[in-house]
């Protein structure tokens, strides 16, 4: 969908993360970007330069934050500390819409900080979808999920995933982050038919999709975000694209990253496909 | 299986240190076999058993610490040289796991548990502690909150019984040992790391070796504090360390002036002179902040 209720009605087009080796070149070239996409947690600190760089981007581009460790999926409560930071920094940036990770990381106070897998049973689900109500009222702006990449699934699971991402949205009543290159990843690593899982996803609920590069591994796929965007993903962006209409897409690249020319060219082949008429979803 | 209990055991499994090998460990603290434990709540596939699948989360979780520790301590690595370094590293991760939602605060708890486990140091201790404080300031002076400075106007009624704060972004430190120069030797050699040739980077970490090996003690005090958002390092005298720590406790001038010359031998005239220069660089660099919020800040931390 251009623009809904899960992206504050807005109709960005294709942005780029923002990354320190970048800096020096957008202040001096100010290159035409149509949004950056921040991770928040870098920017929830009390002052110094990531708070004055942030604020030099905001007065020439649209920002959109992206968490890492709100842990939605995590089986205690979120941290009061975390969300006070986090509303500080959304009063500061007016994204339109914030995203995070359907997944968990922490555990009696203890960070991994990575994206851990949620087994997908209805209580996780049902735990999920209260905390992430409990963050947007809280935040007072629209939430977007993300489906991450994994490499486990648990013997508990009661669904698949993507029938697992839709419980936790429906109950949340919250927007999605479709990542077509996690779909790709944990297709491979877990045996099942990504189109399946793209053409379950309500498409009314999507408010942003990332593409990424990944690593391959002789017995499994690594979400690495460092290089370019495969053929296949793009063969899937194309096909979400045409199921829900042209998309805020932001290309992820956060290891051995490239030029800013090099990187935002690579974002903006997404602009071949972003364009596509609606078609009827299949 | 409840959704507490699966996490509470997925973390333990992914947070128990690594064997030397970099692989997942064979047992469980309490004695099982891992690929029993872990099986009991990850699924195999037809290309990775259970411990393997649950390996590619272990290893993930232990190299993205120990990098994040490694970029924040890199004086401390050259302290006590790379795999000592490493054996630290694992052994305080394992201690003191995060405890916060971004790894900025991963070393927070550093310096304590180096003093309770001051083998990990060995004849090093002292300056090892040294630099692990002035890292830690490092990234305290880099992003803590800034007050409103001090102006020329705020300056009027400087007199005895003013009060003023220091910014809460200013660390100060008395340390045994020259660490601030050691440190920007590091850096040096970490910056040319990207661009100089494998002959001169070993030459570097030669050089780097002895500055350590030689190093002398010599009782110093700094001030780290940023300035346009980089972060400095300034050597200050005994009376000025002790004149800015009764600042920040809130004693009003005269009284902090007395504090920080107590058992100074320098002359009035010297004293004054000092003062004079002092207060003029702390105006410059915008060190002096309102007291009331700085208090606020301090019942906070």
């Amino acid at each position: 969908m251009p623009a809904n209720r899960f992206n504050g009605f807005t109709e960005y087009g294709t942005g780029i993360g923002l990354r320190i080796p970048h800096y020096a070149h957008i202040f001096e070239k100010k290159p035409v970007v149509d949004w950056f996409e921040i991770i928040s947690e870098n920017y929830m600190v009390d002052g110094g330069r990531p708070l004055a760089t942030l604020d030099l981007i905001l007065e020439r581009y649209r920002v959109v934050q992206h968490g890492v460790s709100m842990y939605f999926g995590s089986a205690e409560p979120l941290n009061r500390e975390h969300l006070r930071r986090l509303k500080a920094l959304v009063k500061r940036t007016k994204t339109p819409w914030l995203t995070d990770h359907l997944c968990w990381g922490s555990v009696d106070g203890a960070y991994s900080h990575d994206l851990l897998p949620m087994p997908y049973t209805f209580e996780a689900a049902k735990h999920t979808a209260r905390k992430v109500r409990q963050a947007r009222d809280y935040l007072e702006v629209p939430i977007a999920v993300e489906n991450v990449s994994s490499y486990a699934e648990f013997h508990c699971s009661e669904m698949t995933e993507w029938e697992f991402l839709n419980e936790v949205v429906e109950r949340a009543d919250c927007g999605i982050l479709l990542d077509v290159n996690n779909i790709y990843v944990s297709s491979k690593n877990h045996n099942f038919d990504p189109y399946e899982y793209l053409n379950s996803v309500p498409g009314e609920r999507v408010a942003q999709i990332h593409i990424a590069g990944h690593s391959k591994f002789t017995k499994y796929i690594l979400d690495t975000h460092d290089h370019p965007v495969i053929d296949p993903v793009w063969k899937l962006y194309e096909h979400a694209i045409r199921r829900i209409g042209p998309t805020a897409t932001l290309l992820e690249w956060d290891d051995r990253i490239p030029s800013f020319d090099e990187m935002h060219a690579e974002a903006r082949k997404a602009e071949k496909y972003n364009h596509a008429p609606v078609a009827a979803a299949s | 299986m409840m959704l507490l209990e699966l996490q509470q055991r997925m973390m333990k499994a992914v947070m128990q240190p690594l064997t030397s090998s970099n692989r997942i460990a064979p047992k469980t603290p309490a004695g099982r076999p891992m690929r029993i434990e872990v099986s009991k709540f990850i699924t195999p596939n037809d290309r990775l058993t259970a411990i393997e699948r649950l390996e590619i989360y272990s290893r993930s979780y232990w190299f993205r610490v120990l990098e994040s520790l490694n970029d924040d301590f890199p004086g401390l690595r050259a302290v006590l040289g790379k795999r000592a370094f490493d054996r630290l590293s694992r052994a305080y991760l394992a201690d003191c796991p995060s405890q916060s939602f971004t790894l900025r605060n991963l070393g927070s708890r550093l310096e304590g548990w180096l003093r309770r486990n001051p083998r990990y140091a060995g004849s090093r201790q002292a300056l090892a502690l040294d630099m692990v404080r002035l890292e830690w300031a490092h990234i305290e002076a880099f992003d803590s909150v800034a007050e409103k400075v001090l102006g020329p106007e705020d300056l009027l009624e400087l007199g005895p019984s003013f009060r003023a704060g220091l910014q809460p972004y200013i660390r100060l430190l008395a340390l045994e040992y020259p660490v601030d120069e050691l440190r920007i030797h590091v850096n040096q050699a970490s910056e040319e790391h990207g661009t100089a040739s494998n002959a001169v980077l070993k030459q570097k970490h030669r050089n780097l070796t002895r500055r350590v090996r030689r190093l002398k003690r010599e009782r110093i005090y700094l001030a780290v504090h940023r300035f346009n958002s980089i972060v400095y390092c300034r050597r200050i005298a005994a009376e000025e360390y002790g004149l800015l720590n009764a600042l920040r406790e809130g004693q009003p001038i005269g009284m902090a002036i007395q504090t920080g010359f107590k058992n100074s031998s320098v002359t009035s005239d010297e004293e004054r002179s000092m003062l004079e220069k002092w207060f003029a660089a702390w105006a410059e660099l915008g060190w002096l902040c309102p007291p009331e919020r700085v208090k606020k800040e301090k019942v906070t931390e």
